[in-house]
């Protein structure tokens, strides 16, 4: 190590000779904090996204690294927000990643106190059966005069607005061809 | 903050000073329900000062139609308008009518279109009229619209604005002088709202009082104006133009009615009124490719395309209905998508009741929320209202992919759709709701592909092809909204304009005013082309519906004669040289059509339209200060009291919204009102509201621990003479108490509210977050729990925002000594046994029945 490197390895000689007098950038670097990266630009991949909370509609940047997300921020191409998030959206990393978050299917018998596993098309099968019995139980062909209904009154369904247009549109095609049209939303709310 | 660093002044109105108070030039404080009493003052200081932006007026709206002389208004009638039937609550709008229109709503039947929230159809274009209307271009005849708003908003003073709102004469006059003299050629000025304002007995009369003040102003189509809504969940514009709602269909089509459209003919007629101007003409060719869309080959011409298949609504079959139907036990099933109804929904012991009644229930969510395990951890288990051994709901909890685990468009607030990628794929058994759809619906085609039954038809029919990829067969989003953009059968192209859009069976669309959001074959919605790259308008980021137009009616940005109203506030012009509209922003209107065109006496639909009406989805092309047709409550806003009160009305005999829907059931007691005795007992106003850093009931924010970090705990917000008044120490623990439930929290005395002298007494508010529940790193009461379920006559949305309520020091009661504690409560008011405000509360009902009708001789 020359003597210049070994000066220039010490960061008070850099506060005072170099571009960085307060010492609160370049100067006060070490070797490994110079080297380090941020997450977003070593990120094996990055999706253009939106915020998933309030209707503002704010452009987000997802990025991932080893099959999981690692950084969610604001978008800078976006007008809307010009990269920002609110405090939701900022945090909305952490809801993706959240301990909380329950990923496999859970089942409560009736009269039950506690819930059991249950395998995911085991419950996609039974599911389709009730809906099937539901449906048929309180199905009406017609209306006191004559007047067709061809509808059933036997089950109904709520969602969140925070549906895709293209789970909204695929919802009310099936309740509507299973003639339930008992199908509310937020929306109502 | 961007437009107050650009010289902009924000005035914030709101029960309790906030964050944004703190931000705003000025602050309001209000009475939580008081809105129209409000603006209407506003609306009476125009008028008075003629302050109206005239030449905007006369052109652009409804003032100079003369309005039927039978019609009656609530100064006339004590606070009814004429045609108020009191057996069936609802008006007959006859006598609302322009002059010589009163026969076309004959045929009306007003009690069906409250019972299906009819009026939510209007969402994108206006009621039927007829465009041919009489019109007095001076103003002055006595039942010109002009007049008739005038002599309504007469009694709107500042001084009855104060006794009303509890708004000071000095702040309601700064509020009135900055509005007015930030409008008109060269300025306009932006209202913009949080849909808490939706949610009032009158939700949608106060946006029509805002609406009434921004097309007198000439704020509306013009940049920098319009009404804009601030909404509060990503796709909650999406999720009513293409809707999971029970009344409506994509593109805003109304649900076939049994009684009203029996045959596919019927259907349509109903929708696009012959006689009338504007777009909505076009309404076969949208009804005609949404059939096909649904019911793909099976669909032809000769059947009607499949309109039998079609389920029919006759009444009432909205959430709250369904709700105490479960209560009942007539519903078996129910499929929540992401929606946490144990929480978020008012009346909160009435929904969790119900969903103990159930034969089974799906929950799709991310996190395990309170409507899954409301049979381990309500309320009403504490009170032993629900024993988990004797609660015979199946439960299936179906862990749903994040917003980054999949793809598809969000709508937001102002119509854009925007296109998300997908980061990764969903942990485990999460899958998206796109997923659940689909294959439910495969797996039900399957079971009952050989059925005979004549009711499986439409199941074994219903077009449900779409291509799958991915290791989870994930269907393909943009196949989905490729369809509901809409495609030619003889080409295979997908439509550019829903004007391609063919009532003969040759094209298939899923919702008609997304047309064009998959243009050229392109997901348009994709689109990012970055916003300091392209015009202020940003045309290319996303795609906003209607045809990627930014503001709505920006025909009247112009003047009559096509020119900008001012340099400054130039938006779109007609190029007199190319024979076209241009701007900045695609025209809301048509390219090509001059401002000199007028109408031939025989022309319909948009040919109808003249060259100076910019208001094109209405049936006679003008803004609406007045509404003749398509609301139940009433052609013009008129201040109520809320369902509950502790105050009389100030202006009318009449107290509250008499065409209010109500549910007269024990689950759902309402407090005394006035006149009615007994009003001490919840003597206080109450509103909730949310945090910035939580999402409505919580399902999104409570599981998350920054957020719960940063508002740990259920609190609410008094004024210390409040506190005083009922010994609550800051950071204690104090209780809110109303018929319905109690909740708890820790107290803050806080001068952010304010007392406020209404009539002739102090009126205490307090205010609450509603995002608790007992689930998450953060739990606490939910303060919905508190409200009554009592909805708005036009779209069925509750009262939501301000109810009456007791406050106490300490911790509620828990166990089953809550019951005791909310029976004494009743007891004390009266209302131990099922209890609800009487609907009418002045004498002037009969005389507004007799209001036109020809068979007494009229009024």
């Amino acid at each position: 190590m020359g003597v210049r490197t070994w000066l220039e390895s010490w960061p008070v000689y850099r506060q005072l000779t170099g571009s960085d007098p307060l010492g609160r950038g370049k100067a006060a670097m070490s070797r490994r904090s110079a080297e380090l990266q941020p997450r977003t630009e070593t990120a094996d991949s990055m999706a253009r996204s939106v915020c998933p909370y309030c209707a503002v509609g704010c452009a987000q940047r997802v990025y991932v690294s080893d099959g999981r997300v690692t950084q969610i921020e604001g978008d800078p191409d976006s007008p809307i927000n010009r990269g920002r998030l609110c405090p939701k959206g900022a945090a909305s990393k952490n809801l993706v990643n959240s301990k909380f978050r329950q990923t496999t299917v859970r089942y409560r018998r009736p009269y039950s106190t506690e819930w059991e596993d249950l395998d995911l098309d085991t419950a996609m099968d039974m599911i389709a059966d009730r809906v099937i019995a539901a449906r048929a139980a309180r199905w009406e062909d017609a209306d006191s005069e004559g007047r067709p209904l061809n509808r059933t009154l036997g089950f109904s369904g709520l969602g969140g607005a925070t549906l895709d247009n293209e789970e909204n549109y695929l919802i009310k095609k099936l309740f509507t061809a299973m003639g339930a049209i008992q199908i509310e939303n937020q929306a109502r709310i | 903050m961007v437009a107050k660093e650009r010289g902009a002044k924000i005035i914030h109105v709101d029960p309790r000073f906030t964050r944004t108070s703190a931000l705003a030039n000025t602050y309001v404080p209000i009475r939580a329900g008081t809105d129209i009493a409000f603006l209407g003052g506003i609306v009476r200081y125009i008028l008075e000062n003629e302050l109206d932006f005239r030449e905007y007026v006369l052109a652009y709206t409804n003032a100079a139609s003369i309005v039927s002389e039978d019609f009656r208004d609530t100064e006339d009638l004590d606070g009814l308008f004429s045609g108020y039937d009191p057996e069936t609550g609802v008006y007959d709008p006859t006598t609302w009518q322009y002059e010589g229109q009163e026969a076309a709503v004959q045929d009306r039947d007003p009690v069906m279109e409250r019972e299906t929230a009819m009026p939510l159809q209007h969402e994108s274009h206006g009621p039927g009229v007829s465009g041919r209307v009489r019109r007095d271009e001076t103003l002055q005849h006595p039942r010109c619209v002009y007049q008739i708003l005038k002599r309504h908003y007469d009694r709107y003073t500042p001084e009855m604005v104060e006794r009303i709102c509890g708004i000071p004469p000095e702040k309601f006059a700064d509020v009135a002088r900055a509005w007015t003299e930030n409008s008109g050629r060269e300025r306009t000025t932006a209202l913009a709202y949080a849909v808490g304002w939706t949610q009032h007995a009158t939700g949608a009369q106060n946006i029509r009082t805002g609406a009434i003040i921004q097309l007198l102003l000439g704020n509306v189509g013009r940049p920098g104006g319009g009404i804009m809504a601030f909404r509060g969940h990503a796709s909650i514009q999406g999720s009513t133009d293409i809707p999971t709602l029970f009344n409506l269909l994509p593109g805003y089509l109304p649900m076939p009615n049994a009684k009203l459209h029996e045959t596919y003919d019927d259907w349509v007629t109903s929708i696009c009124h012959p006689e009338q101007k504007g777009f909505w003409y076009h309404a076969p060719a949208y009804c005609a490719s949404l059939m096909k869309a649904y019911w793909g080959d099976a669909a032809t011409p000769e059947n009607d395309f499949c309109y039998e298949y079609m389920p029919r609504i006759n009444g009432d079959h909205g959430i709250y209905k369904q709700v105490l139907d479960m209560i009942d036990g007539k519903i078996k099933g129910y499929l929540l998508f992401g929606q946490n109804p144990a929480v978020g929904s008012i009346n909160g012991r009435a929904q969790r009741l119900g969903m103990a009644n159930l034969d089974w229930l799906v929950v799709r969510d991310l996190f395990m929320i309170e409507s899954a395990t409301f049979w381990q951890n309500s309320q009403e288990v504490e009170t032993g209202e629900i024993v988990p051994e004797e609660c015979r709901t199946e439960v299936f909890f179906l862990p749903a992919a994040s917003h980054v685990e999949k793809e598809g468009t969000f709508t937001q607030t102002q119509r854009l759709l925007q296109w998300r990628e997908k980061a990764l794929d969903p942990p485990n058994d999460a899958r998206s709701d796109l997923w659940f759809i689909y294959h439910l619906g495969r797996i039900i085609k399957e079971k009952l592909a050989g059925s005979t039954l004549r009711r499986d038809r439409p199941i074994r029919d219903v077009a449900w092809d779409y291509p799958l990829h991915g290791e989870y067969a994930e269907p393909s989003a943009e196949a989905v909204l490729r369809e509901i953009n809409g495609y030619s059968l003889e080409t295979g192209q997908t439509l550019r304009t829903f004007g391609q859009y063919r009532d003969d069976g040759t094209t298939v669309g899923g919702c008609w005013i997304y047309c064009g959001v998959f243009a050229d074959g392109v997901n348009q919605a994709a689109r990012r082309r970055p916003g300091k790259e392209q015009t202020w308008v940003a045309p290319e980021w996303g795609w906003a519906w209607p045809g990627n137009r930014r503001v709505l009616y920006n025909r009247a940005s112009a003047d009559p004669e096509g020119r900008p109203w001012s340099e400054r506030k130039a938006y779109l012009w007609w190029n007199e040289e190319t024979g076209c509209w241009d701007g900045y922003d695609e025209p809301d209107f048509e390219r090509t059509k001059p401002p000199t065109y007028r109408p031939g006496p025989e022309a319909e639909g948009t040919e109808a339209l003249a060259g100076d009406d910019p208001f094109i989805m209405q049936g006679d092309g003008k803004g609406w200060l007045y509404a003749p047709s398509g609301l139940i409550d009433g052609p013009m806003p008129t201040h109520y009291e809320p369902p509950e009160s502790p105050v009389r009305n100030q202006l009318y005999g009449q107290q509250a919204n008499p065409a209010r829907k109500v549910y007269d059931r024990p689950e759902n007691t309402t407090h005394p009102s006035p006149p009615e005795p007994n009003v001490e007992v919840y003597p206080y106003v109450f509103t909730v509201a949310r945090l910035t850093e939580h999402h409505t009931a919580g399902g999104m924010s409570r599981f998350v621990e920054h957020l719960a970090e940063l508002q740990p705990e259920m609190f609410f917000e008094v004024s210390p003479e409040l506190a005083a008044e009922r010994g609550l120490t800051h950071l204690g623990w104090g209780h809110v108490i109303t018929a319905r439930g109690c909740v708890e929290g820790k107290v803050l005395v806080t001068d952010r509210l304010t007392p406020l002298r209404i009539a002739d007494r102090i009126v205490h508010q307090v205010w609450m977050p509603y995002h608790w529940g007992p689930s998450g790193w953060s739990t606490g009461d939910s303060t919905n729990d508190l409200f009554t379920m009592v909805l708005d006559p036009n779209v069925l949305i509750q009262e939501g925002k301000a109810g009456t309520c007791d406050v106490q020091a300490g911790r509620r009661p828990h166990g089953p000594d809550l019951l005791e504690y909310l029976r004494e409560y009743r007891r004390r008011a009266g209302i131990e046994e099922f209890h609800h405000t009487p609907i009418i509360t002045t004498d002037a009902a009969e005389a507004s029945h007799r209001c036109g009708r020809t068979d007494d001789g009229g009024a």
